[in-house]
């Protein structure tokens, strides 16, 4: 009865709105459905989209269409000089937003950082498995258990985070996903109700718009928060309309059924950009697709053994025939939008005579490998068989004997591992925090060996730079050691970088303000649409 | 007929548990399993492995997972969507109505076009008509769902304008959901336009999942009805002076049918079980994709529950289907 009785002012409304004539709406076509609205637990982009990035803010945050920093909800902060201690001055005056099922009583303050982050910390925190199957993915992934030692409350306005070893990634680590901060007055209230799992079925933030309604697998719809602590958003009400199928979303895209549709089919991007009504907006994707040789078995051991095939490699075709024009060839194991990108590298030429040359000196002509395929789209490879056969052909020219394995995305996933795997294997990464240790040290350092190290690789020189990257807070000091560190890369060759993909954007040319994210997300605060 | 009916469903319950067996197997007969594939790329160590595990109760013998399963199935407890942490009954039951709302209408349309396509064949067997529908069924039936929803959607929706691309209904319509059904929850809105928006919105998916089974059915009905009216009481019927309207309405039809019933049940089952593709191609919130999904997420307790269900919706179809036959032919006898 109750539901009836908000159901028909709600349709009152809905009605009311669709009449207004300034209301403005967005339907932004989604690719898919998310896990839930509590952003921690899980770990899908299509979830972040739909949850962090239109309902909350965190402290940090990272400045639209880059992978750069800016401060959030916290306005400014200070570290101390041995790198452990973290004091952030919280911004006051926000609110959290209204809504038919909550209404704060106090605006943002410390309590809710100290919940956001104590709830994923301590495993006795009455939040911490506040659902069966709970895990904090993130929090865990990026090892903050071990990182965070305490949280302390300085006053209302003021948290100061310790960490037990310095971590310059740190700050940018507090701009992702998982640190989204909640209302801790929001969550007293589920606790008191005994509904604590609707935390992650209606969630409330402070970002710049309200959660309105979920009909699973179909519509998301928001509400513009009008006390948004940047401002009210020129749109009034954010719809996504979830559409799995990418020839579909082109369809819904040019019939004006939705304004923002991601990922098209890279055969239809021509198509697309032919289109008068639509724009189609490209940027490198913050992520990397390579070859990893194993580097602690005979011949790969010998760096020659490694520069010889990636000379033999011909990338173009690559781009070409897998990606369909949707990428750039790597030459780093970081991608261009990246800070710290070495513009100075020299790429692997492409040289089949050389590379047979080379590999002949280095006593491995005729050598017999395996060639390890995913058997799934990656954002970094959108087919990695294909890859693997092109790559099979081009070795085959120089001599070398590839065989072209595969094994289900688990499976492939957990012996890829194995230290004394046999083969070399296609794989890649997608940046998590904008920070190139989140690709350098997680992928290529002495620790990551037997994890996701896929080319067991453990290079001192390499692993000292960043290392020391690592613990020092100054960018610039940073950057001066990643370049060296990408210098020792090329030299070693211990992956064939093959190539970062290219991310497509088509919306409506109405639709203004819209900001690629270097990191793969899709976020609505400072889009507006034209009438 | 009571005697009948308690046998069946007596019947029900090993059936059942065989299926509970199959459903529990099945999906860890895939090599992967869900921790892998949340962590990704991301390393994850042995040690944080198992912990994930024993949070789901994997690392428990497969047996002692399975009589757990079972004990809190008779509960009414399906266990918790890896995913969404949310319970499956719920996922499942929030998505059903829309299957089964899109199924309803695909079999009615391939019912009341099949049935009556397969008698006209037949009557005029061999005619140009004839092998036109006979053909065209077979294309229908050979088609790929896909590419068929997508070209209806480009023609109709795309260059047409005649009919919505995908979705239930418009987005400028936003009502509660009372029943799940949205042609009946459009009309209890009251709000103006709500329903042909929903109506609209059910034509070119109810086409496109109707084509396999209006195949199927026209081809049945008129291989059925062939049978039939060669029998010598067709025979009979005719030489008394019966219109032929009365015989082949009435008494050749009514005999024949009877595998149409079956093959229609049987459709029924695959309809329900997953409009997948169809579900895929226009946004169609319902359990076939969520199935799909569930899998390729090694979604345990979803796969499971889904199998689960959806077997015992069948099931029921099944026994409804049987009892029909009484009601259709009275000779036969129920042992």
């Amino acid at each position: 009865m109750k539901r009836m009785g908000l159901g028909i002012a709600v349709a009152t409304l809905a009605v009311a709105l669709a009449g207004a004539a300034s209301a403005k709406t967005l339907v932004y076509c989604s690719e898919g459905s998310p896990e839930g609205f509590d952003p921690a637990p899980f770990t899908a982009g299509t979830t972040f989209d739909a949850s962090s990035k239109p309902i909350y803010n965190r402290l940090v945050e990272f400045v639209p269409g880059t992978s750069e920093t800016r401060p959030g909800l916290a306005e400014s902060w200070e570290v101390t000089e041995d790198g452990l201690e973290y004091t952030f001055h919280l911004r006051q005056g926000v609110k959290f937003h209204t809504t038919d099922f909550f209404t704060p009583t106090r605006d943002f303050n410390a309590d809710d950082v100290i919940f956001t982050f104590e709830r994923q910390r301590k495993k006795d925190h009455p939040w911490y498995q506040y659902t069966a199957g709970i895990a904090w993915e993130y929090f865990d992934g990026m090892s903050m258990p071990d990182l965070l030692k305490e949280i302390v409350k300085v006053d209302d306005y003021t948290v100061k985070f310790v960490l037990t070893r310095p971590e310059a990634p740190m700050v940018a680590n507090l701009a992702m996903d998982f640190a989204s901060i909640m209302s801790a007055e929001y969550a007293a209230k589920l606790e008191a109700d005994g509904r604590k799992e609707m935390l992650n079925q209606q969630p409330l933030g402070t970002g710049p718009f309200k959660f309105v309604d979920y009909q699973k697998d179909a519509v998301i719809r928001y509400k513009a928060h009008e006390d948004y602590w940047r401002g009210k958003q020129a749109i009034d009400d954010l719809v996504f309309a979830i559409t799995t199928d990418a020839a579909v979303r082109q369809q819904k895209l040019k019939a004006g059924e939705c304004q923002v549709a991601p990922y098209p089919n890279p055969a239809d991007i021509a198509n697309l950009k032919a289109d008068p009504n639509l724009d189609v907006m490209e940027q490198e994707g913050l992520n990397v697709g390579y070859l990893a040789y194993n580097t602690k078995v005979a011949p790969f051991d010998n760096a020659k053994v490694r520069k010889a095939p990636n000379m033999a490699i011909n990338k173009q075709s690559i781009l070409d025939a897998v990606f369909q024009g949707a990428g750039k060839i790597a030459k780093n194991p970081i991608p261009p939008t990246m800070w710290s990108y070495s513009e100075a590298t020299e790429d692997d030429p492409y040289d089949p005579d050389a590379a047979k040359k080379m590999l002949d000196e280095a006593g491995a002509s005729g050598l017999k490998m395996k060639v390890w395929a995913m058997p799934v789209q990656r954002p970094y490879n959108p087919n990695a068989r294909r890859m693997a056969e092109l790559i099979q052909a081009d070795f085959a020219k120089v001599g070398v004997a590839a065989e072209v394995v595969s094994y289900e995305w688990g499976e492939y996933l957990n012996l890829s591992k194995a230290e004394d795997r046999d083969g070399a294997v296609l794989l890649g990464w997608t940046g998590d925090n904008g920070d190139p240790d989140n690709f350098l040290a997680v992928l290529l350092g002495c620790d990551a060996v037997g994890g996701a190290n896929r080319a067991q690789w453990c290079n001192e020189e390499f692993d000292d730079l960043i290392q020391k990257a690592k613990i020092i807070s100054d960018q610039a000091e940073r950057t001066k050691l990643y370049e060296q560190a990408q210098a020792v890369f090329k030299r070693e060759a211990p992956w064939a970088t093959i190539a970062h993909s290219v991310v497509y954007m088509p919306m409506s040319k109405k639709v203004t303000g819209y900001n690629m994210d270097p990191l793969g997300g899709h976020a609505f605060e400072g889009v507006d649409i034209a009438e | 007929m009571i005697r009948f009916l308690l046998k069946r469903i007596g019947f029900l319950i090993p059936t059942f548990l065989g299926i509970t067996i199959v459903a529990f197997s099945f999906i860890r007969i895939l090599p992967g399993d869900p921790v892998l594939l949340m962590a990704g790329e991301r390393s994850l160590t042995p040690e944080r492995h198992a912990v994930q595990l024993k949070l789901f109760g994997f690392d428990r013998p497969i047996w002692e997972q399975y009589l757990a399963y079972l004990g809190d199935l008779l509960h009414g407890d399906l266990g918790n969507s890896i995913a969404t942490k949310r319970p499956v009954l719920d996922e499942f039951l929030t998505l059903f109505p829309a299957t089964i709302e899109l199924s309803v209408c695909a079999i009615l349309i391939a019912v009341f076009i099949g049935i009556p396509a397969g008698m006209l064949a037949a009557v005029r067997r061999g005619s140009i008509l004839d092998q036109t529908m006979m053909g065209t069924a077979l294309i229908g039936y050979s088609m790929p769902i896909f590419w068929w929803g997508l070209l209806l959607i480009i023609l109709f929706s795309g260059i047409l304008h005649w009919t919505p691309v995908s979705g239930r209904i418009s987005l400028i319509y936003f009502f509660p959901s009372v029943t799940d059904f949205m042609l009946i929850d459009s009309l209890l809105s009251g709000q103006k336009g709500a329903f042909a928006s929903a109506a609209s919105h059910l034509i070119l998916p109810s086409i496109v999942l109707a084509t396999i089974p209006l195949a199927v059915i026209a081809r049945q009905t008129r291989s059925a009805m062939l049978e039939v009216l060669g029998e010598d009481y067709v025979r009979t019927a005719r030489a008394k002076g019966l219109s032929p309207a009365r015989v082949i309405g009435l008494h050749a039809l009514r005999n024949a049918l009877i595998p149409v019933v079956t093959t229609i049940g049987l459709q029924v089952g695959v309809l329900l079980a997953g409009a997948i593709l169809t579900e895929t191609i226009f946004s169609w919130p319902g359990i076939g994709k969520w199935m799909v999904d569930s899998i390729f997420r090694r979604d345990y307790p979803a796969v499971q529950g889904g199998l689960l269900l959806i077997a015992g919706v069948i099931m029921v179809v099944n026994l409804i289907v049987d009892v029909l036959y009484g009601l259709i032919n009275p000779r036969i006898r129920y042992v």
